[in-house]
């Protein structure tokens, strides 16, 4: 039994901010608002909101469109200068977050200091536009933008950087009950000495259908590969082309995990028929128990 | 109240229990509330006496103690607790017979417990649990799950008797996770809850644990479908949008 013991504000915001992380795609904006009236305590309420939104923002890589219709940023630690700050790399222009309201408040042109380096740019940006046809090809409603994680000042051939290409789907329809999102992450090393690039892909595929009942689906996968150190054009064909591969391949591997549920995963919690393959007789059921009755009497019980 | 039941229909079913525990230390003078409302993972205790697990929940709860089904005796040892009477104390002991060969047959393993008490109006009501732990280290026979739990919750009021027809309403719930793991696929995990209620009249000239047994049979049916092609496909079908499996299978130009 729960003891009635009052808990420190402390422990209050930290169980807020579990709830508020724990939401589905989509739907943190509901649990803050059913929070809100179950902690009934302003201050504790908006402190844990200010902590647990944009750690939500980033984990999710939730999309937010800018200001004067110039296109989306996503929300991502890779494109974050400051907590409230994100640089777009493809339009080359920083929006201002407010994590709390999901919105994005003002641009502003990025400065020279927060882009890329022209030589890497160009590996950037040759990637970004062949990333740009996959998504577009392959995601209904993708989002996806690629950042200089690291090495974005190096100015020629000879040393190492690094690339992320991030890609974000959601989708949200709560008047059928249901909300879901993709999302991948791609780191690729670009190894000057070795001549190669190391790529490492994190997918992320969550589903929520809440009619009459709350299921869920959380499946996450890594993967790894490498190609040769090309060209920037070169380097963004074939680094698209394994994302590419891997993506799908993932997605045939989920198809392949829910068509072995009826027969095979399923089957291990509880069988759709019994052993004996007809219903349970229950009719006979004074019979089972006579039977039993027996075998006690007789000591062969075993 | 109503805040909270909305905060458990949106967090992940597998955190149900740390999601309830959260609830519960939030609101500790709705716990009572809570409890009857929001339901739970099922716990289990060893009934010292017959050595035989036992499923823990509200109705055969008295103060901290559990009464076994088994030997009919509370754990911890509790002096005064409630007995149902000894006529419906002879009906539970066949009903947990029956009902774990039932469960054998359907779940391969697990544990069931059925209580009985006596109800205001002269008739009773039953609770039938069954837990199962399907994970490849428990009982998944076929060990294609990493971590696999499933808990039914059936409960059954049965109204009095009148010319040889009784009312039964039962209201059941399944809360289930499943997870895979596997190196080409990761991890892939499905968890929810459901709950739903049918109401009969019957003849009880069968007696009552044939009536409620059959009831039970074509509800967990049921549900287990809706479970695998309803909830399961919806999620499913949810993928396929984020990401339509491409009909074609691409091919780079020969070069």
């Amino acid at each position: 039994m729960a003891e009635e013991v009052e808990i420190s504000d402390k422990q209050k915001k930290e169980i807020a901010k579990w709830f508020l992380l724990n939401s589905p795609a989509g739907e943190i904006q509901y649990v803050a608002k059913d929070l809100k009236s179950v902690l009934d305590d302003d201050q504790v309420y908006n402190e844990s909101v200010s902590e647990a939104f944009p750690v939500y923002n980033k984990s999710h890589v939730i999309c937010l469109p800018m200001p004067h219709r110039s296109g989306d940023v996503l929300v991502t630690s890779y494109g974050e200068l400051e907590e409230n700050k994100y640089l777009d790399p493809r339009t080359a222009q920083v929006a201002t977050v407010d994590h709390v309201k999901q919105v994005c408040t003002e641009v502003r042109p990025a400065s020279d200091e927060e882009l890329s380096s022209p030589y890497i740019e160009e590996f950037r940006f040759a990637l970004d536009a062949e990333i740009l046809k996959y998504v577009g090809e392959a995601y209904p409603k993708g989002v996806c933008s690629v950042y200089c994680a690291n090495g974005k000042d190096v100015e020629e051939p000879g040393s190492d950087f690094e690339l992320v290409v991030v890609i974000s789907a959601t989708r949200l329809s709560p008047q059928n009950f249901c909300n879901g999102s993709w999302r991948s992450i791609w780191n690729i090393e670009f190894k000057d000495d070795a001549q190669v690039l190391e790529l490492k892909g994190k997918l992320q595929v969550g589903a929520h259908y809440f009619e009459e009942g709350n299921v869920q689906l959380d499946a996450k996968h890594e993967c790894h590969d490498s190609t040769i150190f090309q060209s920037p054009d070169d380097s963004a064909i074939s680094i698209a082309t394994i994302i590419r591969h891997h993506e799908t391949e993932y997605l045939t591997s989920l198809e392949a995990s829910y068509s072995n549920l009826p027969d095979n995963t399923f089957k291990d919690l509880r069988r759709k028929l019994p052993v004996t393959r007809t219903l349970f007789p229950w009719h006979n059921t004074s019979q089972f128990s006579l039977t039993r009755e027996i075998t006690k009497e007789l000591g062969i019980e075993k | 109240m109503e805040a909270a039941l909305g905060l458990m229909r949106r967090m992940p079913p597998k955190h149900s229990e740390t999601a309830l525990s959260a609830l519960l230390s939030l609101l500790p003078h709705h716990s009572s509330d809570l409890l009857s409302q929001v339901d739970q993972p099922l716990q289990i205790l060893c009934d010292v006496e017959s050595g035989k697990e036992f499923i823990l929940c509200e109705y055969n709860r008295d103060a901290d103690s559990y009464r076994s089904p088994w030997s009919n005796k509370y754990h911890p040892l509790l002096v005064d607790g409630p007995y149902p009477s000894p006529e419906l104390r002879k009906l539970e002991i066949e009903a947990n017979e029956v009902f774990s060969i039932y469960r054998d047959q359907y779940y391969e393993g697990g544990i069931s417990s059925v209580y009985m008490w006596e109800d205001d109006n002269e008739s009773f009501v039953a609770c039938f649990l069954i837990k199962k732990d399907g994970s490849k280290t428990a009982q998944g026979r076929r060990g294609y799950l990493e971590e696999g739990a499933w808990d039914a919750i059936h409960v059954i009021e049965v109204g009095p008797e009148e010319e040889g027809i009784a009312h039964y309403c039962l209201t059941s719930t399944i809360m289930l996770s499943l997870t895979t793991d596997n190196e080409s696929s990761g991890t892939f995990n499905l968890s929810g809850s459901i709950r739903r209620q049918m109401n009969m009249d019957l003849a009880t000239e069968e007696g009552h644990l044939c009536n409620m047994g059959k009831m039970i049979e074509e509800m967990e049916g049921k549900l287990r479908n809706s479970l695998d092609q309803v909830y399961f496909g919806k999620t499913k079908e949810m993928v396929c949008t984020l990401r339509p499996p491409s009909e074609v299978v691409m091919r780079l130009p020969d070069s």
